[in-house]
């Protein structure tokens, strides 16, 4: 299992586009992610949790990997969340 | 009449049709065979997608882009694998496919209800929107048609969703009413993208509604009357035509100076609050800026921003207008306090924040966060025609003030010879009775003034501009007001200073030709409104406006104003 606490810098925060994306880029991973947010923890993976767990803008998450491709899954998260999902 | 939120502008009058809610009925039955209903169930999500997909594709092609992504983000939520294998659990317990569904997008629903924000909160209208999807294919009946609105028709909805905009005919549709939604709601997304008038949070309309029904949508102030009466109807299509000449007469006014019928030229800037909006200002055809409000580089930070990022971000908005000329640049200084928090600031907590301590009364005490903002605001001045412009002034002293400050900087730029204009002008916002009841003494410590018509009128009239009791009081169109704003432009005139006006009344063409009678020099709007406001300056001779205004003072009550500027002004 790794993990990384990460700020989220995207004005949007974590809303259907974003979401989107992110839940595209962690499905090609085998390994579990889960977004701890407060006092929830949410299926990196879902769509559907992720926006309902209303994570905005400025809001430290942390994000846990558990599975072989753990490090690369992280990796790729941790980058896609502080680029800001490529929002402009 | 009911009230509501006007979310997207324009007059609509038609005839009711009213949609009525989706109803997801179908039969509650226990399922044997689970693994043929899970397979109904995905079978169901797939057409679903495809469904959508065409959709999307559909308003795509029309150029509804914000629609298809609303429609292609149904299709990613209810592809959700973790979503779908809850639906598919409890269609394992041994209910059907239809009730699992609606269950378990249920819970989803609140989840999002719960979250406490507009965006989040809208995310339960598409569950909404997905769940009758869904639940139509399963049962086989498809939801409450709009395939065949007739023409001229006013919808009233609980809430317009997108799949729903996705099948009418648009053409035929000319007002919306929908009982739900804020300015952020797909329904006004979806109107305002369409360019229909719409008045969203309408409590009751559907059942107050009935087909037929002669309706008037005015999208603009947010008010909606079901079966009119005559004098109501042909004010509101004199209004309607009114507008309508405007939207098609625009494109003829780009490109063009800003002058009267009988060629008074003025001037027409735009009211804009950061570097996005000033490129829009740039690309909209205005002369400059005539208002740079300056609170947005303070708010929304950890800390202060430094005299480098103000000096980059004046000089930027600048360069926009270096190409105009004059090319007025109308930077406000720091006007924040009691509303407008800027937590770094830690400002106390005031009982009456509006007239309490902020603004120029703030910066005069806190010189040091003021010196930084004039400071950046001089070194721009080198950049384009830079002016500086103080809010809420009440007393002579406070311009006395603020110039010793700019002195004093320009002495310190002198000595560390970096470059600024050295004739940059210092001017007043007039927006209080006391700057407008002394404007002949501010005058002679003012290089111009611009007139700030909201709070203006909010302190004239004594009337809070955020408590629904007294909106009916916070109108510019009070006999107060309009005597004000003349009082001050004649006291710019005598000391022969320009002024200004950057509220809202200066792009409303009922305002227009009073504000040429009385000899406003600078018109400013916000960007969108540039062209139609140089159209409708152009529709008057100042002999016409004079007129107009004489009898505008006789009358007593901005009632009485207001339904005469109305027959004048649309009628013309």
């Amino acid at each position: 299992m790794v993990s990384k606490n990460v700020k989220i810098v995207n004005s949007e925060g974590f809303h259907m586009r974003p979401v989107s994306a992110f839940v595209k880029e962690m499905s090609q991973f085998t390994s579990d992610v889960k977004i701890e947010a407060g006092d929830k923890v949410v299926n990196g993976k879902s769509v559907m949790n992720l926006m309902a767990a209303g994570i905005r803008c400025g809001a430290e998450i942390n994000v846990v990997c558990t599975g072989d491709d753990e490090e690369a899954a992280l990796n790729a998260a941790i980058a896609m969340i502080e680029s800001g999902f490529g929002e402009k | 009449m009911f009230r509501g939120i006007p979310v997207s502008e324009g007059i609509g009058i038609g005839k009711a049709y009213v949609i009525s809610g989706k109803k997801l009925e179908y039969e509650k039955r226990n399922v044997k065979n689970t693994t043929a209903e899970k397979e109904r169930f995905r079978m169901a999500v797939k057409t679903f997608c495809e469904e959508r997909e065409n959709m999307a594709a559909k308003l795509e092609a029309e150029g509804s882009l914000a629609q298809a992504d609303i429609l292609r983000g149904h299709i990613m939520m209810i592809q959700d694998p973790f979503m779908t294998s809850q639906i598919e659990d409890q269609i394992d317990t041994g209910i059907c496919a239809e009730q699992a569904c609606e269950e378990e997008l249920g819970i989803y629903r609140e989840m999002f209800l719960s979250v406490g924000d507009e965006i989040t909160e809208q995310r339960a209208a598409d569950v909404d929107d997905i769940c009758c999807g869904v639940i139509g294919i399963l049962t086989g009946c498809s939801a409450g048609s709009v395939a065949d609105i007739p023409p001229g028709s006013v919808i009233v909805v609980e809430e317009l969703t997108p799949s729903m905009t996705a099948e009418m005919n648009k053409a035929n549709v000319v007002g919306i009413v929908a009982e739900k939604g804020g300015m952020t709601s797909h329904s006004a997304i979806i109107a305002r993208s369409l360019g229909i008038p719409a008045v969203l949070s309408v409590p009751g309309a559907m059942s107050e509604f009935v087909n037929q029904l002669n309706v008037i949508v005015d999208g603009n102030d947010g008010i909606v009357f079901p079966d009119p009466c005559e004098d109501t109807l042909n004010d509101y299509r004199a209004q309607k035509k009114f507008l309508d000449e405007e939207r098609e007469g625009l494109k003829a006014y780009e490109n063009r100076p800003t002058e009267t019928a009988d060629g008074t030229k003025h001037e027409l800037c735009c009211n804009v609050g950061n570097l996005n909006d000033a490129t829009d200002a740039a690309e909209s055809g205005g002369d400059g800026i005539g208002l740079f409000r300056t609170e947005f580089l303070f708010m929304s930070r950890d800390s202060m921003p430094d005299e480098e990022l103000q000096f980059e971000t004046y000089k930027k908005a600048a360069e926009l207008f270096k190409d105009k000329e004059p090319g007025n640049i109308i930077i406000r200084t720091l006007d924040i306090g009691g509303d407008k928090a800027v937590p770094y600031l830690e400002m106390k907590e005031e009982d009456n924040p509006f007239l309490g301590f902020r603004a120029i009364r703030y910066c005069l005490e806190n010189t040091e966060l003021f010196k930084t903002q004039l400071r950046a605001i001089l070194r721009a001045s080198a950049f384009g025609n830079i002016k500086i412009m103080v809010p809420l002034v009440t007393e002579v002293t406070e311009m006395v003030k603020v110039r010793q400050l700019v002195d004093n900087i320009k002495t310190d730029l002198d000595e560390e010879k970096i470059d600024y204009d050295k004739n940059i002008q210092v001017g007043a916002m007039i927006e209080t009775p006391s700057a407008s009841l002394i404007a002949d003494l501010l005058a002679k410590e003012c290089d111009f003034f611009s007139i700030g018509t909201n709070d203006l009128t909010q302190y004239t009239m004594a009337a809070d501009r955020g408590n629904s009791k007294v909106t009916y009081l916070n109108n510019y169109l009070e006999p107060s007001v309009i005597r004000s704003i003349k009082h001050i432009i004649e006291c710019a005139k005598c000391a022969d200073i320009p002024v200004g006006m950057c509220g809202e009344a200066a792009a409303d063409p009922l305002m227009i030709p009073l504000l040429i009678a009385f000899g406003l020099d600078e018109f400013s709007v916000s960007p969108k409104a540039v062209l139609k406001t140089r159209y409708n300056i152009s529709r008057w001779s100042v002999a016409d406006a004079k007129d107009i205004a004489e009898h505008v003072l006789t009358l007593s009550t901005a009632g009485e104003i207001q339904r005469y500027l109305r027959r004048t002004v649309y009628n013309k």
